[in-house]
């Protein structure tokens, strides 16, 4: 049964990524592609952790926190550069 | 032992004395002179055995499969050219400590002049080839440093550049004809070689070999038409002159084809060159010395002839001219060092060189007009003085000299050049001492202490000993080393004052006698002179040289034309047609391995990762955009890897990402936000073809590739990594143990990288790049230059990173992790700090010296595998045992984590690095405001202005973070 809820999982967050994809090619801001950018990279942290449910891995887990530990920093760096310019002040 | 102690002794002082120098100038010539004096010991310890046996030799293994040795041999030749660079180098070394002024650095110039002796040393007692040549190469690298020891001024800079090219151009021909002469003789061993001249001598390859040899030497000894570096090189302080410019190094050239001689000399070839260049040289040079009026140019003009003359001797090819030229050698090292140092006396007390200021010193400097007078009648062939005993023998040898069936033109030439040395000399001490008003520019002048003119002293003592009684004095060394040059004994021949009336001693009168009245004519012969076509080798080489880097500048402009485009059509075509050949001839049925089933998020993947390809292809004019494409790309590759089971390098991939776009966003704010635009489609129907073709290779070649089974190396790795490695993580084990040294490698070249990049940003807040940068627009700020949010969510996730990335560290050689990627989350969780607290706050907080931090993890690394070393492994041998410890269990210390450590500190230095250089850019261009993190608006109605925003005062919001920064003192420092 896991399994199936598993995959079905995995695909629907596959789907999601698709549509951000469109999100993220279409634009038209910048500020949109980025926000796509930041969400897909929250999708590769669930297909990651669907991962490790589905094969039974806890190294995924730990693969999923560390993405979630950095991802979000090249959003914060992007968001930064397009409001400040400068990334360090 | 004490042969190569004599090599070693001055290196250590070279090494040493940097050191010490900040004890002062004494303390420095105390070191040097004490290896000298050591040296020179060593040296004349083995001199009873030398003149007995005629030899000594001590080897040792350095690179035996290169034939390599550390060889040396002591013989009478030798014998005579140590105790030169010895005796004259100590005289000199003393001479400079009073020469130079109390600021002059002279600890490095005495570091420099001591790393000049010992290579020196090393080129007259190497007794192998190959040596040799080092040797050869480390003078011409020293004299470069010396003669541009005043590297402020432009003529020190050029004459050592002209030098260095020159000598070391000669330096690799003398690398080919050590090669050349090893292959022949099958042996580097100088002795072995010199034993069995016939073999050298009738190779096929003789000519080749003479030539290279040849080069070699004359361009070192300042031959024509190489002898244009010599005068370029009077820009180096007067002791360096005395040197290595008159005494020893231009000596090199000479020793090397005295050494050679019994192989190569005897033959046409060797005769023609040989006396004729030398025969041109000693004339020309002679002719030049007359009309120059800076003393050290008549000097090193008067040396280019008579190196010009000892040449010729060589080329004669007669046992008593090889004899002749040693002797020779001898008194013109004497002599020429005594003018060297008493022209720099001369300099030193009067301010200038110029002998038309100059005049009448005698009355002021009577001391020093007495030596110099001395040096130059020796230098003009005066009886009584060393240089008319080798002179006499020297025109002895040209009068039996035959050149081509002409027998006046050798001794004709001689005497010409004879004459002309005289005139020089004579006008050198007329002009300076003796003539004129007896005024010189300095008043004041007087003779100098005794540390300047006794080691002046020191040098005539000999010239007049040997030139007063010659049989006593230099009979025997002169013998003994004109043997070892022949290599049998030498032909019957007696030093003395008077040989009767001979052909010789008629020539000596012509030639003095017609010198005394070229001084009577010389108004007519500066006319003379002044008319004629004088080229100047130094202009002439200049044009060569600037021609060469026209084509080089040219070539490159060519093959590096700065399209992108075009390079990568080319690497493009090349890998085309590499793919082909291979393809042409290779297994082209379908491979054996089944398919993979596709999964549907397999697809979507790949879907994205061709969507990212194609956005960036589509978008890449905008460079944000561009690299939003990149993250996309990155991401997915990430997650390719997860699925493909390949976690490290999915940490790897991701950390990396992150770094990248933080560094490239902080550059991006300087640079044009899109690339310049492209040449739109000119090429089009050529480009597109290549890239199609080569995405299908490539894919192609993927697709071979992954359906075959292809035995490679990774099964043994991954065997052998728990067993031998100690470590479950293969890849981490490969990394630090397997594959260490291609890991240290990378460390450093990542270390070069950084101090690269930091040094290249340096060098852009100075001058036309900062005035750019400080008048760059501003770019557009809106909110808050530290978000509440961020900061306080930031300080948070510091401890919570800081500890994964330990955890990573830790873990790395069992599981996924490592070094590697720790260093990149720490160094990405400390970058975060940079941006939500900025840059104040966070350098106030954290180490600066990032530097330091790359130093010290290279240095770890580096120490970790010496370690193996010290147990008598390998370099970088891996070791590991298991402990058991309470309550932790089992911990495994492997000398690989240590290695790791040094890998995680090189990566956080670098990244650190970096960003520190690039917001020196951003400080520099947008400086900062007044506002720190968690500033709080309140503040800015009251009238404190100045008030440090992170004081204490509005703390309580939250209570670790701010606690921290009650208990920081730095906090409250006044800036």
């Amino acid at each position: 049964m896991i399994v199936y809820a598993s995959l079905i999982a995995m695909t629907m967050v596959g789907l999601a990524l698709l549509l951000n994809l469109y999100r993220l090619l279409r634009g038209p801001d910048p500020i949109d592609r980025i926000l796509a950018l930041d969400t897909m990279t929250t999708n590769v942290v669930g297909i990651v952790l669907i991962g490790g449910v589905l094969f039974n891995t806890a190294l995924n887990f730990e693969i999923a926190l560390l993405i979630a530990l950095v991802g979000f920093i090249s959003t914060v760096a992007f968001c930064k550069y397009l409001m400040r310019g400068d990334l360090i002040e | 032992m004490l042969l190569s102690a004599i090599v070693i002794l001055p290196f250590a002082a070279a090494l040493l004395i940097p050191v010490i120098a900040r004890a002062g100038a004494g303390a420095s010539l105390c070191l040097g002179g004490l290896s000298t004096v050591m040296a020179l010991v060593a040296l004349l310890a083995q001199a009873p055995l030398v003149f007995q046996d005629g030899l000594v030799v001590e080897r040792h293994a350095w690179v035996p499969k290169a034939g390599l040795d550390l060889a040396f041999f002591v013989d009478p030749l030798g014998l005579l050219m140590a105790g030169l660079i010895l005796v004259i180098g100590l005289l000199v070394m003393i001479y400079a400590r009073f020469y130079f002024g109390p600021k002059e650095a002279f600890g490095r110039f005495m570091a420099r002049l001591a790393l000049f002796q010992g290579s020196m040393l090393g080129i007259v007692i190497a007794d192998n080839l190959l040596l040799l040549v080092i040797f050869w190469e480390m003078t011409s690298l020293s004299s470069f440093l010396l003669i541009g020891y005043w590297s402020h001024r432009a003529d020190s800079r050029r004459g050592a550049r002209n030098a260095l090219v020159i000598t070391s151009a000669g330096g690799l021909a003398l690398l080919a004809s050590a090669l050349l002469i090893g292959h022949v003789a099958g042996t580097f061993q100088l002795t072995t070689i010199l034993g069995q001249p016939d073999v050298v001598a009738q190779s096929a390859l003789y000519l080749p070999i003479l030539i290279l040899v040849l080069f070699g030497c004359f361009t070192k000894s300042a031959q024509l038409p190489f002898q244009f570096w010599l005068p370029g090189a009077m820009a180096a302080p007067t002791p360096v002159s005395a040197y290595l410019h008159s005494a020893t190094m231009v000596k090199a050239g000479l020793f090397l084809m005295a050494r050679l001689w019994p192989i190569l000399a005897g033959s046409e070839a060797w005769f023609l060159i040989v006396t004729t260049v030398g025969l041109l040289t000693m004339v020309v040079g002679a002719w030049i010395a007359i009309f120059k009026t800076d003393l050290k140019a008549i000097l090193a003009y008067s040396t280019v002839s008579h190196l010009g003359m000892i040449a010729m001797l060589l080329g004669l090819g007669t046992k008593l001219a090889a004899v002749a030229a040693i002797f020779h050698l001898l008194n013109h090292a004497l002599f020429k060092a005594a003018l060297f140092l008493s022209a720099g006396i001369v300099e030193h007390e009067t301010g200038t060189r110029d002998i038309n200021r100059l005049g009448g010193l005698w009355r002021a400097m009577p001391i020093t007009a007495t030596l110099s007078t001395l040096a130059a009648l020796a230098m003009a062939g005066v009886p009584l003085l060393n240089g008319f005993l080798s002179k006499e023998m020297m025109l002895e040898a040209a009068v039996h000299a035959d050149y081509l069936g002409v027998a006046w033109l050798v001794p004709l030439l001689a005497t010409v050049g004879s004459a002309f040395s005289v005139l020089y000399a004579f006008r050198f001490v007329g002009r300076v001492f003796f003539m004129g008003s007896g005024r010189p520019p300095g008043e004041l002048a007087h003779d100098p202490g005794p540390g300047l003119w006794l080691p002046v002293a020191c040098l005539i003592i000999p010239v007049v000993a040997i030139g007063v009684m010659p049989g006593l004095v230099a009979q025997d060394l002169v013998a003994q080393a004109g043997s070892a040059i022949i290599g049998e004994d030498p032909p019957v021949f007696e030093l003395a004052i008077w040989h009767g009336w001979t052909q010789a001693f008629q020539l000596t009168l012509v030639a003095m006698v017609a010198g005394l009245l070229g001084l009577w004519v010389l108004r007519w012969l500066e006319r003379l002179h002044a008319g004629l076509w004088h080229p100047s080798g130094e202009q002439i080489f200049g044009k060569l040289l600037d021609a060469g880097s026209c084509v080089v500048a040219w070539l490159t402009g060519r093959l590096q034309n700065g399209s992108l485009q075009f390079y990568l059509a080319v690497f493009c075509l090349t890998g085309l047609a590499l793919g082909i050949t291979a393809f042409w001839g290779g297994d082209l049925s379908a491979g054996t391995r089944p398919l993979m089933p596709l999964s549907p998020l397999g697809i979507i993947g790949w879907l994205v990762v061709l969507a990212a390809s194609g956005f960036a292809v589509v978008a890449h004019q905008n460079r944000l955009l561009a690299l939003i494409a990149a993250g996309l790309a990155g991401l997915m590759v990430a997650l390719a890897f997860v699925a493909f089971s390949a976690p490290d390098l999915a940490l790897t991939q991701l950390s990396v990402e992150v770094v990248t776009v933080v560094l490239l966003l902080l550059a991006l704010n300087y640079l044009p936000k899109t690339t310049p635009r492209l040449r739109p489609l000119r090429r089009f129907g050529v480009n597109a073809p290549i890239a199609l073709l080569a995405g299908a290779g490539v894919g192609a070649a993927l697709y071979a590739l992954l359906r075959r089974d292809v035995n490679s190396i990774s099964a043994f790795y991954t065997a052998m990594a728990l067993p031998a490695g100690g470590g479950a993580n293969v890849v981490n084990v490969i990394l630090v143990d397997f594959r260490g040294y291609d890991t240290l490698g990378e460390i450093t070249v990542l270390a070069i990288a950084a101090l690269v990049i930091y040094s290249l940003l340096q060098s852009a807040l100075r001058g036309a790049a900062a005035r750019r940068l400080t008048e760059w627009p501003s770019s557009a700020q809106a909110g808050d230059s530290h978000p509440l949010l961020l900061v306080v969510l930031t300080r948070l996730l510091l401890p919570m990173a800081l500890l994964v990335g330990l955890y990573i560290f830790l873990r790395g050689h069992q599981a996924p992790g490592g070094g590697f990627i720790a260093g990149l989350i720490v160094g990405i969780a400390l970058i975060l700090q940079y941006m939500a607290s900025g840059y104040a706050w966070a350098s106030r907080r954290l180490p600066t010296d990032y530097h330091g931090l790359v130093a010290v993890g290279v240095l770890v690394a580096l120490l970790t595998g010496s370690v193996a070393m010290l147990v008598g492994r390998p370099f970088l041998t891996g070791g590991f045992m298991h402990l058991h410890l309470p309550y932790l269990g089992s911990i495994e210390l492997a000398s690989a984590t240590a290695f790791d450590l040094g890998v995680f500190l090189t990566v956080v230095g670098v990244v650190l690095l970096v960003l520190a250089g690039l917001s020196r850019m951003a400080r520099l261009a947008e400086p900062s405001g007044e506002t720190g993190p968690l500033t709080i608006a309140l503040d800015r109605g009251e009238n404190q202005p100045h008030r440090r925003t992170e004081d204490v005062g509005h703390a309580p919001i939250f209570g670790s973070s701010f606690a921290r920064d009650a208990a920081d003192p730095t906090a409250k420092e006044p800036d």
